[in-house]
Order: structure tokens, then C-alpha cells, then sequence
């Protein structure tokens, strides 16, 4: 609750002072200062000092998995700002409503990693989604900015449509919004849906929810959206997009399923007798051979990293399709691993002045140090040990095994794996090994690059000990 | 002790990147070897059994940081520190950019192997397995060949997709021990069904397959010798290409018994078709690099057929032949890459009559040729008599193919010999003149190693005894 409502109130905060405050340098610290605000309280709120309680009359829960994924989140958010700040300075004169549109992107996401009601579900996905079309057409003169934005806001309106008639459709069928039913009401709720043969209102709504939930997560074949949105938005905002709004929307996916073993969501009542595992598997694969294939034809690497991130969401739709601890865990890192390289690749693009691979010729003589850290994320993608990405894999892979059967969904996705191996691989042969120099728009400072290289040991530091993650969602 | 055989490598290699004096490097890199071969032979001589050391790393996963360095452990990491500094000191005069660079993932190369040689816990091998495999890789393509971003790539992308495969392996297998655990020794005493070590066994082989490599896996092994950069080919064909059988003794022929009893016909089937085969294109080679890797390929593929015919002795002969096939490569290497600076050709058919230049080349190579043909009283010698007895006892019909290959050894060699050393001179080797000092020295440091275990190859078999013992008992 802590972070939900602060969050809304630093929101508000910085929409206001982006009336009072002339000095734009001032926007970044007010929202560093907020951010951290919120980071110490949801830290303080995982340990059970909650002092902003409202009374939800368990529309939202709160629990340990929830929490911990928004200090992620938020930690995630910190690196983004404090690594692009000169980037969002540069998208506009708006730079204090930039922020606050970020705070209440947060604000969605941490109602979606708590909502226990379909309705807040919507809420949610409503909160954490209009403020990105906004950011998305944050670059007023840019035309290509301006699409990327109507074509965001129609397609994403038209899907959380499609949630919606979902949401109707399963209120129709049980009578409840309630996501998750206690043991005891499941048995009998069970035995129900069975005598009455599934009910048809349940399943055609379950179906489009999954369609609208698919479509926020960029999974195929709902995810024609996302190459062309990434592509024009302003470039630090499609970073935020691909990264910790993605993981929110992953947040919120995989809360329909339950996660304890004593429960049962809605979603599961309602899916009782459909072969979901198979059509998650579908699902899977679609994603990977759409996101991987056509990652290998791209020319231009923020296109590539679009494409990337429909293939990454293939991997981190291996926690839903298994759904045990080890997937808990697995998404929670594939979250941050991802995160963070997307973040610091997105975060040095910005920078550049030719997107092209082209334009990634000879960084490592011009610039040795971005060029490393470029390295580094991109074999954080690849899934090389040594970096966090290896472990999301390791994870994610381990969590297909254990649940038996599918085997073959873990096979398809190390072929996957490999080929994105090839298309990463061409950004590291254009910096390393072709000659060229790189000119950048923007110099990049000495902070900027002792960030870079911060981000890049992060991702060794977690890569050689992952247990530094996951202890927090235990102690 | 143990660990600083890794530990040296690492540090000085990590230290070499920001060294910007290509002297300072080369000084640096090659006492840093020098120390790590030394570490090494300290270790060998005195150490009596097993060395191990266990360090926790994972423990929530049951991974722990465990080395241990038996008979075989010993024996590589002993060829794996002489290989360095005599690679070191025979290129050592060859002009690269950013020598520090070079020599950092020279080094850190070393260091991955040395892990993978001493690994105990199947993770931790995974990791080095990977861990060699990158900086090998940027060695390669930073200063390989005029081809060298593709052929590299190859290498890369086969070991890739058998190193994932190996993964899901290790995660199957990992999930089947009763007390969840990495350990080396828990893979051991699993007990698998019949179909579980066929799926195992594959999983792993196919890796392990890639790596040595065995017919038909092997066709990125030509490419990648010849456009790697002389230091980088003599790494890969000493060194790394022993990880495959190393991991085949260690790992494959102890977990599946029943499945290699089942498939090892096969594999000796494919190993002695691709023994002959290379042969037979060794023959028709006109450059020498691809003739020593065709050749390479057929020795590779006589030790991959000796492990399978799962008999003691044979398992000696691979024992030691992994050793001396590693010297004796190395040395064919550094001849090559002589002549190659002296004549600025490759082509066997643009050489001639190089021993009117060049006598001490031509006898050192002489050297390395009788051993390549492993003529009695050179180190190979033994080591092949002991594999061929043991695909004799294995197979009477398996034995005599493969003894074909012995004289198509001696026509190879000899016929290269031939054309590049007697007959008229041309062009390219008139200005011809007798290899740099350091070049002859680390030449006559190999001679030293070939003759004393041609005549008296006791201490390797003694050292490598335990393993074998272990090896044909766990059966």
C-alpha cells in the first residue's frame, strides 16, 4: 500500500512542480528523491511496517512475492533515471510531467503485482498504460513519434477492451470478481463446473483475457504493436517500456494463476479441463520463432532490441507455462537481468547518433568503455555465464524441466536461444571487430560512463552470485 | 594451492587489459604462465591422490565451488600451463594491436580450461566450459584472418548449441538426484532407467562431440584453425579440443554405463569412418594449416573411438596420447607459423627446398612429423600402440580401419614434408631464413618433451593410473 499511494502522490508532486519549478534541473533530483522515498517504504512495507493503510476490502493483497518484485521494480526505475536523466532532459520542455507520467506508470504497476480482483486487474492495466501513450508521443514535432503514439493508444485501448469484455464475460459466469478462492469453496466450485460442463461464459472469457494479457505482454501473435512503438517512441522511453513495464505486465499475468498451493485462482477454475499448458506452449514458441526470426533481419539495433524483447517475453512466458517456486524465482531474475541490459544497451543507443548497426562500427577503439559495457549486456542477453542473464535461462529452463512433459518446449527454446545468439552477436562483431568510428549526438560524460560500467558489473556481480535476488524473497 | 592454478591466469589477465605498454603485457602475461606452470608441476610432483577443495558457492541450488584434481586433472592442467608459455614465447615476436588485449584473453583463456580440467561440481564445469569459450572467441576475431568474424562465429555457434544442450543435461539429471545437489559424486550414484541414460547420454555426448570434434560435427574445425591467429589455433588444437574427451572419460562414460554400451558401435563407427576420412582430405590439402587440422581432426577421432571401446588399456592409450597429441600439435604449429612468416605462404605447392634455407627448421619440423606419424621412440608411440590394442580387443574389424589410418598418416606428412623442404626453391622461399631464437628454443623444449616420453612414458601412465582404475570400476 505504502508504495501504491506514494507514488501517486510524488506523481501529483511533480506535476505540480512542474508548474512552480522553473529550474528543469531540479525535476531529476525531486524524482530521485521521491523514487528512493518509495523504494525505503516498500522495503519497510516487505517487513511489515505498513503505516498507510487503507482498508481494501481484499480487492488487493499484499503479499511477500508482490512486494518484492516492486522493489525490483522501483530499483529498476532508479537505474533507468539515473542512467537516461539526460535523455528525458532532451525529449522535451516537459521534463517534470515526463516524471510524473513515470510515477504513475509505477503506481499501475504496483496495483497489477497486487490486485486480487479482476477489476483492479483493469485498473491496473488502465493506470499503468495511459500515461505510456502519452510518453510515447512525447516528442510533439516528430511525426514518427506522433504514429508510434496513436497506433499505441488504439491498439492498446482495443485489447484492454478485449480484457474488459473478458472480465464482463467471467463475472457473467460466476457471479464474482474474486480472483482467488480458498480450498474449501474451490472443491465445490469444482464439482460445479463440472456437472455443468464449464460453464461457456467462463472459457470465452478466460480466452480473452489471456488475449488482452498476451497483448500487453507482447506475445505473438499479439505482438505486432510492439516493433513499431519501440521503434518511435523517444528512445529512453522505449526503454521503460521494454523493461519495467513489461515486467509489470508479466507481474500481472502471472498473479491469475495462483501461486500457493492451498489456492486456486479464477482463472484456474475456469480453465479446468482446457489443455492450457499446451496453448501457453503455443504460445511460447509462437513468440520465440516470431521474436527471434525477425530479430536476424534487422538493421537498425533499436529495431533489433524491439524484436528482442518479443523474444526475451518468450523466455519469461516459460514461468507461466510451469508455475512451480523455481519460476517464481526464475521471473524475478529473468526480470532484473533483462532490465538492466535493455536499460544500459537503450541507455548508450540514446546516445548515438546512427541507430544502424553501421553506426556501431569501431566503438571499441573510439569509446572502449561503452563498447564493454555494450559487451557485457549483450552477452547478458545471449545468456553467457558469468552474467545475470545466464541464471534467468538457467532458472527459466529448470522450471520447464521440473514440470514434466515439456520437455520439448525447453529444447525448442535453447535452439531459440542460440539463434539470438547470432543477432546480438552482430552488434559486439560491429563494435569490435569492424573498423569504423562512432560518432555520438550527445558526448557521454564520466558519470554517464563509470554508470555503464556499474550496470555491466551488476550484471557480472549477480551473474556469479544470483542468490543476492533471491534471498530477499525468503529473509 | 589449487585454486591459484585459476587464480593466476584470471588476475593477471583482468590486470593485462588495462596495461597499455605492449612490453609491459608480454612480460606480464608470460610470467604470470610461467607461474602457473610452475604452480602446476609443484602440484603434480608433490601432491600425492586427489587434491580438492570445496568452497560453498550456491547453496540454495547445491552447487558448491569444488575442484578436485585427480590422475587425468593433473595430467591436463600440466599440459594446459607448458602449452602457454611455450605459445607465448614462440608468437611472442609477432605484431598485434593492443598486445594487452591479447594477452589478457590469452590468459583468461588458459584460466576458463584450467577450470573445466579441475571442475568437481557439474555446474561449476558448465561455467567454465562457457567461460573458456568467450575469450577464445574475441581472441579469434579480433586478430585472426581475413575471414575470421565467420569462421569464428561457426565455432562459436556449434560449441554454443551443444554447450545448451549439455545444460539441459545437467539440469534432467540434476532434478533425478535424491538430494538436489551439483556435486560431482551425487551424479555418480544416480540411478537412471534405461530411456533417462539415452536421452543423458545424448544431451551430453552431443557436446562433448562438437568440442573433440567427431565426424560429422567437425566442419568448423578447419575454418576456425585457419583464420584464428597462429596463438589462437595452438590454444584451440592443444588445449581446448581436449576438454571434449576429458569431459567424455570424466562425465559421460561414469553416469550413462548402459547407454555407452549401448551407442558406443555407433560412435566407433563415426569415429573411424571420420578417422579415415580426415586422413584421406589431409591428403589432398595444399594449405598447411588445413592439414594439420584434418590431421588433428584424425587423431582426435582415433582417441574418441579408444574411449569407447571401453577397454582399460585403450582408455590408457587416450590418457596419454591427449598429453603428447597436445605437444606434438603444438609444435607443428609453431613450425607452421614459422614458415609461414618466412615465406609468407601457406600453399604446399609455392614451397620448396625451405632445407637449403633453413636446415634447423626443416629437422625440427622433421621431428615433428615423426611424431605426428608416431614413429616408435617418439611420445605418440605408445600412446597410439595402447589405443589400437584396445580397439583391437574391442573390435578386430574397427582395429584394422583404423590402422589404415597409419599410413595414410605417413603419407600426409611425409608428403608435406616433402614439398616444402626438398626439391626446387621458389619464389616464396628464397628469402627464406632460419626461424627467430625463440621460436627454435620452444621447439627444442618440445623435441626434449617428445623424445624422453617417447623412450620412457611411465610417469604419465602412473600419474593418469587412478583415473583409468576409476574410470573402468564405476562400471
Amino acid at each position: 500500500m505504502n508504495a501504491i499511494i506514494l507514488s501517486a502522490i510524488f506523481g501529483i508532486v511533480m506535476m505540480l512542480s512542474s508548474a512552480f519549478v522553473k529550474n528543469t534541473k531540479a525535476y531529476k533530483s525531486i524524482a530521485l528523491v521521491g523514487l528512493i522515498i518509495i523504494l525505503l517504504a516498500n522495503i519497510c512495507e516487505t517487513y511489515s511496517h505498513s503505516w498507510l493503510n487503507i482498508p481494501t476490502y481484499d480487492m488487493l493483497a499484499f503479499d511477500r512475492f508482490g512486494l518484492y518484485f516492486n522493489t525490483l521494480a522501483i530499483a529498476c526505475t532508479i537505474l533507468f533515471s539515473a542512467f537516461s536523466q539526460r535523455e528525458i532532459e532532451r525529449v522535451g520542455r516537459y521534463v517534470g510531467e515526463y516524471f510524473a507520467l513515470i510515477f504513475f506508470v509505477l503506481c499501475g504497476i504496483f496495483i497489477l503485482s497486487a490486485f486480487n480482483n479482476l477489476l483492479m486487474l483493469f485498473i491496473g492495466i488502465e493506470i499503468m498504460s495511459i500515461p505510456l501513450y502519452i510518453l510515447t508521443g512525447a516528442r510533439k514535432e516528430n511525426l514518427k513519434s506522433n504514429e508510434a503514439s496513436l497506433k499505441y493508444f488504439l491498439m492498446g485501448s482495443f485489447s484492454t477492451g478485449i480484457l474488459l469484455m473478458g472480465i464482463a464475460l467471467v463475472y457473467g459466469g460466476t457471479g464474482d470478481f474474486a480472483l482467488t478462492h480458498h480450498v474449501e469453496q474451490i472443491n465445490t466450485s469444482i464439482a460445479g463446473a463440472v456437472n455443468q460442463r464449464m460453464s461457456f461464459l467462463d472459457v470465452a472469457g478466460m480466452i480473452l483475457i489471456l488475449t488482452g494479457m498476451c497483448f500487453k505482454v507482447s506475445a505473438a501473435p499479439f505482438h505486432f504493436w510492439a516493433p513499431d512503438i519501440y521503434d518511435g517512441s523517444p528512445s529512453v522511453f522505449s526503454s521503460f517500456m521494454a523493461t519495467i513495464v513489461k515486467a509489470g505486465a508479466f507481474i500481472a499475468f502471472i498473479r491469475l494463476f495462483a501461486l500457493r498451493e492451498n489456492e486456486t485462482t479464477i482463472l484456474q477454475n475456469a480453465l479446468i479441463g482446457v489443455d492450457w499448458k499446451m496453448l501457453f506452449s503455443i504460445i511460447i514458441v509462437a513468440t520465440l520463432l516470431f521474436g527471434n526470426i525477425t530479430a536476424i533481419f534487422q538493421q537498425s539495433v533499436k529495431r533489433m532490441l524491439a524484436y528482442s524483447s518479443i523474444a526475451q517475453a518468450g523466455f519469461m512466458l516459460f514461468a507461466l507455462l510451469s508455475l512451480n517456486d523455481t519460476a517464481k524465482e526464475g521471473l524475478l531474475l529473468y526480470v532484473v537481468a533483462y532490465s538492466v541490459a535493455t536499460i544500459g544497451l537503450f541507455g548508450i543507443l540514446a546516445k548515438m547518433k546512427d541507430y544502424t548497426l553501421a553506426g556501431y562500427n569501431g566503438m571499441a577503439k573510439s569509446h572502449p568503455t561503452l563498447a564493454f559495457a555494450n559487451a557485457i549486456f549483450l552477452l547478458s542477453l545471449s545468456g553467457i555465464p558469468l552474467s545475470i542473464g545466464f541464471f534467468a535461462k538457467y532458472y527459466m529452463l529448470m522450471a520447464v524441466i521440473q514440470t514434466g512433459g515439456y520437455m520439448w518446449v525447453a529444447i525448442v527454446g535453447i535452439i531459440f536461444a542460440v539463434i539470438s545468439v547470432f543477432y546480438y552477436f552482430r552488434v559486439i562483431w560491429s563494435m569490435y571487430f569492424k573498423e569504423g568510428t562512432v560518432e555520438l549526438k550527445y558526448p557521454a560524460t564520466k558519470g554517464f560512463k563509470i554508470l555503464a560500467v556499474i550496470l555491466a558489473l551488476i550484471i557480472i556481480l549477480l551473474g556469479t552470485f544470483p542468490q543476492i535476488i533471491l534471498n530477499f524473497l525468503y529473509f | 594451492m589449487i585454486v591459484l592454478l585459476i587464480l593466476i591466469p584470471v588476475v593477471a589477465g583482468i590486470i593485462s587489459f588495462f596495461v597499455k605498454s605492449g612490453k609491459a603485457a608480454r612480460t606480464l602475461a608470460l610470467g604470470a604462465s610461467l607461474l602457473t606452470f610452475l604452480a602446476a608441476l609443484v602440484l603434480v610432483i608433490t601432491a600425492k591422490g586427489t587434491v580438492t577443495l570445496d568452497k560453498e558457492w550456491l547453496p540454495q541450488i547445491g552447487s558448491n565451488f569444488s575442484l578436485s584434481m585427480d590422475g587425468m586433472a593433473k595430467m591436463l592442467c600440466l599440459l594446459n600451463a607448458v602449452a602457454l608459455p611455450l605459445i607465448l614465447s614462440s608468437t611472442i615476436r609477432e605484431r598485434y594491436s593492443n598486445k594487452g588485449n591479447f594477452f589478457g584473453l590469452l590468459l583468461l583463456t588458459q584460466a576458463g580450461m584450467m577450470g573445466v580440467f579441475l571442475a568437481a561440481d557439474v555446474l561449476l564445469f558448465y561455467f567454465f566450459w562457457e567461460l573458456a569459450l568467450i575469450p577464445i572467441y574475441f581472441l579469434c576475431s579480433q586478430y585472426g584472418g581475413e575471414k575470421k568474424i565467420q569462421a569464428i562465429f561457426k565455432f562459436f555457434i556449434y560449441t554454443f548449441l551443444g554447450s545448451l544442450f549439455l545444460l539441459i543435461g545437467i539440469i534432467y539429471l540434476y532434478l533425478k538426484t535424491p538430494d538436489q545437489s551439483f556435486a560431482l559424486s551425487s551424479f555418480y550414484h544416480l540411478h537412471l532407467t534405461a530411456t533417462e541414460q539415452n536421452i543423458g547420454f545424448w544431451l551430453f555426448f552431443l557436446a562433448f562431440a562438437i568440442k573433440m570434434p567427431v565426424f560429422p560435427l567437425h566442419t568448423w574445425q578447419p575454418d576456425a584453425y585457419e583464420q584464428a591467429p597462429s596463438a589462437g589455433t595452438m590454444i584451440l588444437s592443444a588445449v581446448m579440443v581436449k576438454m571434449g574427451i576429458y569431459a567424455t572419460i570424466r562425465y559421460v562414460l561414469p553416469i550413462f554405463p548402459e547407454a555407452v554400451h549401448t551407442f558406443n558401435h555407433i560412435i566407433i563407427i563415426f569415429a573411424v569412418v571420420g578417422l579415415l576420412y580426415a586422413s584421406l582430405i589431409a591428403i589432398r590439402q595444399d594449405d598447411l594449416k588445413r592439414l594439420i587440422a584434418y590431421s588433428s581432426i584424425a587423431h582426435i577421432g582415433l582417441m574418441c573411438a579408444a574411449v569407447f571401446s571401453l577397454q582399460e588399456i585403450g582408455l590408457e592409450g587416450v590418457m596419454i596420447q591427449m598429453f603428447n597429441h597436445g605437444i606434438n600439435v603444438l609444435g607443428l604449429w609453431i613450425v607452421a607459423s614459422a614458415i609461414e612468416q618466412q615465406t609468407g605462404t601457406r600453399k604446399l605447392s609455392e614451397m620448396g627446398g625451405l632445407a637449403t634455407k633453413a636446415p634447423v627448421l626443416a629437422i625440427l619440423f622433421m621431428i615433428m612429423t615423426l611424431a605426428n606419424v608416431s614413429l616408435p621412440l617418439t611420445n605418440s608411440f605408445i600412446g597410439e600402440f595402447l589405443m589400437f590394442n584396445g580397439l583391437f580387443r574391442y573390435n578386430i574389424w574397427a582395429g584394422a580401419f583404423a590402422c589404415v589410418s597409419i599410413i595414410l598418416v605417413a603419407i600426409y606428412s611425409l608428403w608435406a614434408m616433402q614439398k616444402m623442404f626438398y626439391g626446387e626453391v621458389s619464389e616464396f622461399t628464397k628469402n627464406a631464413v632460419e626461424a627467430p631464437k625463440n621460436t627454435q628454443y620452444a621447439l627444442v623444449v618440445i623435441t626434449i618433451v617428445i623424445i624422453v616420453l617417447g623412450v620412457y612414458p611411465a610417469p604419465l601412465l602412473d600419474l593418469t593410473k587412478d583415473t583409468v582404475q576409476a574410470v573402468m570400476h564405476l562400471k
